[in-house]
């Protein structure tokens, strides 16, 4: 549905988007994920054909954006960050005004309004005037704005920021039931991993204009972490076996025939051991051998934020 | 839920048919400046001090009249211009009010849909950029024609009852012109600051400056004229070509100034007695009939200053269409 290739984007010599090539296939919600200021919107605004790329290609639904701006725009939806209505005019009144840029004939418009505004949670409020909204009932506001022209594809530009929690947790509901029932292509860009990880069948971490992985969740942290998955916490009493060498090397040397353990380091008197698989059977049994008595033995499993910060990390780094 | 339906709102009009979405967005904005407050306001002071201006005309009307004067058939174009010095007279007004309406329709035209975080809505829809600001600009256009006609035929209709004499087809056209001049004129002020809304993110910002170039060209030009004026005056023996000279150069100078090109076309126009608008030596007055010129003739005279104002008026607008275009949409 879109299809990005070698796309780069240049202001004067600091480059915002990077040869990125990404696919997003059709009825799937795929997440952009990335801190402020990766190129999330440039990418965005050169798929709309709002910006031109200095190289690459940009296709939406098999159009050109870049060349034929007016055609995309038909079939997208873009929700831009922090979306604006005219505050004079009520909610239906906004919605009709852009139905009628979408040449949608008065009447079906006014029906379609209202039905999506009952479907965004906001039917109390049709004639009421939009400079009166919250934040939140902007952005839910703006969706049904993006849903009156009938979009094959929708862009979410950090639709959830300035949210409450319950109103985030009942705007990704309406995302991919919307999904679901129309089977609409889905990109949403956030900066936010839980949220995307919640509606997202595919994420994108993107860093400093480049794509630097993407995949499903479970598939991501795989490539991350493929000779650390696991962290294993051990509080050993050592019993003045350490050496010369130091308490971690000792431990490492103890640890060295089990295959798989990719790092130790010792943190506030605790071991901790970096492996690919589960070995806390053995590390165990391999401290208890050697004399040392095992206090006790913690097992971590990467959770998403340390996904997200590596990849960060690695792009501040870069 | 049960909704409730609502009638079509009056902004949108409820016509069946669909409309292409230019004049969509061109029906807004007219919408929009109705509505708002300062365009109310504007439209009071405008109207206040032209009741006040008529007032003073219809007043002085039978002093204006004097035996053997040149303009004696052209008496109800001078419900446009007479004054008896309390207030200024009706073009003055308009020529002073004028800008400050065009500034007040078009400093936040742009800006503040980027503030509002419309623009970047707006531009996603699948309408070409320049419909925007296209629309903006005509929308603007049409509410101030409308808003000058109307007050030109209001005062024509609030002459005939008073004085009683219909105007004639000249006078009429004269006024036609006259109005379709100020109307180019505060386009011209309308085009600056739509400039400025392009290119200043805040509103006030945009306002001020197109305040000041106003303020600029209405009281510090003339000083800065005058000073000159007299750096360069030349001695009381130069000869006759030195001071036509001089006087052409301080004129062509007061030209820059838009307001200078809108009043010399206005007076040429509701003043027909008025045949140059240079300097005239003894010769070329030698053996001229007192008469007023032909409206075709009048036309002829004040074709430069027109044209001037027209030229403006369109580089403003190219310059802004072109920032316009460049300007990339982000929200907010």
């Amino acid at each position: 549905m879109i299809e990005l290739v070698d796309l780069t984007k240049k202001y004067g010599s600091f480059t915002a988007v990077d040869q990125l090539n990404l696919t997003i296939n059709k009825g799937e919600i795929f997440g952009l994920l990335g801190p402020n200021g990766a190129g999330k919107s440039t990418t965005i605004l050169m798929m709309l054909g709002l910006t031109d790329p200095t190289s690459g290609t940009v296709s939406v639904c098999g159009i050109d954006s870049t060349a034929n701006p007016i055609e995309v725009k038909r079939k997208v939806g873009y929700l831009p960050e922090d979306v604006g209505f005219y505050d004079d005019r009520t909610a239906l009144e906004n919605l009709l005004y852009t139905a009628r840029l979408n040449r949608i004939p008065e009447k079906e418009a006014r029906e379609k309004a209202q039905q999506l505004l009952v479907r965004v949670g906001l039917p109390d409020v049709i004639n009421k005037k939009a400079g009166k909204f919250s934040r939140g009932m902007r952005q839910r506001l703006g969706l049904a704005d993006v849903l009156i022209k009938n979009p094959e594809v929708i862009i979410l530009d950090e639709p959830t920021s300035g949210i409450d929690p319950k109103g985030v947790r009942e705007f990704l509901d309406l995302i991919a039931r919307l999904r679901d029932e129309q089977g609409l292509t889905v990109l949403f860009s956030s900066h936010n991993l839980h949220q995307v990880q919640e509606v997202c069948d595919r994420v994108g971490i993107f860093v400093n204009g480049r794509l630097k992985a993407e995949g499903d969740i479970p598939s991501l942290s795989k490539k991350l972490f493929t000779d650390s998955l696991y962290v294993i916490e051990a509080g050993v009493e050592l019993n003045g076996l350490s050496g010369a060498s130091g308490e971690t090397q000792w431990l490492a040397n103890i640890l060295n025939p089990i295959e798989g353990i990719s790092s130790v380091s010792r943190k506030n008197g605790v071991f901790r051991i970096e492996c690919s698989r589960n070995l806390s059977a053995e590390i165990a049994r391999a401290i208890v051998h050697s004399g040392a008595s095992l206090i006790s033995l913690n097992k971590k499993e990467f959770g998403l934020d340390e996904i997200y910060y590596r990849y960060f990390e690695g792009g501040e780094k870069s | 839920m049960k909704i409730h339906h609502t009638n079509a709102s009056g902004w949108l009009g409820n016509s069946g048919k669909i409309s292409h979405p230019f004049w969509v967005i061109v029906q807004k904005e007219v919408a929009d400046y109705v509505r708002s407050w300062r365009f109310v306001i504007l439209v009071a002071l405008i109207v206040l001090t032209c009741a006040g201006s008529m007032y003073t005309a219809l007043t002085n009307f039978s002093k204006a009249i004097k035996p053997n004067d040149p303009e004696g058939t052209f008496f109800f174009l001078k419900l446009f211009t007479i004054t008896d010095g309390t207030l200024p007279s009706f073009f003055v007004f308009i020529s002073f009010l004028g800008p400050l309406l065009g500034i007040s329709m078009g400093f936040d035209a742009i800006n503040s849909e980027q503030n509002r975080g419309t623009l970047s809505r707006v531009m996603s829809q699948p309408i070409h950029r320049d419909y925007l600001i296209n629309a903006k600009f005509v929308a603007a256009l049409t509410v101030i024609s409308v808003l000058f006609f109307a007050l030109g035929f209001l005062i024509i209709g609030l002459g005939l009852i008073t004085i009683g004499i219909p105007p004639t087809a000249e006078e009429f056209l004269r006024m036609i012109f006259f109005l379709a001049l100020s109307i180019v004129y505060v386009a011209f002020w309308l085009n600056l600051s739509i400039l400025f809304s392009v290119k200043f993110r805040q509103a006030a910002t945009s306002a001020l400056a197109g305040i000041s170039v106003w303020l600029f060209f209405s009281v510090f030009y003339n000083l800065i004229i005058n000073l000159i004026a007299k750096a360069f005056s030349p001695s009381p023996m130069a000869t006759e070509y030195q001071v036509i000279g001089y006087q052409k150069m301080l004129l062509n100078l007061m030209r820059i100034s838009p307001s200078q090109l809108f009043s010399e076309g206005t007076t040429t126009l509701l003043m027909p007695s008025v045949r140059s608008l240079g300097p005239l030596t003894m010769e070329q007055v030698q053996g001229a009939i007192p008469s007023p010129l032909p409206l075709g003739q009048s036309l002829l005279l004040v074709w430069p200053q027109v044209t001037g104002l027209l030229a403006g008026t369109i580089v403003c607008f190219a310059l802004s269409y072109v920032a316009f275009m460049r300007k990339e949409i982000r929200s907010r």
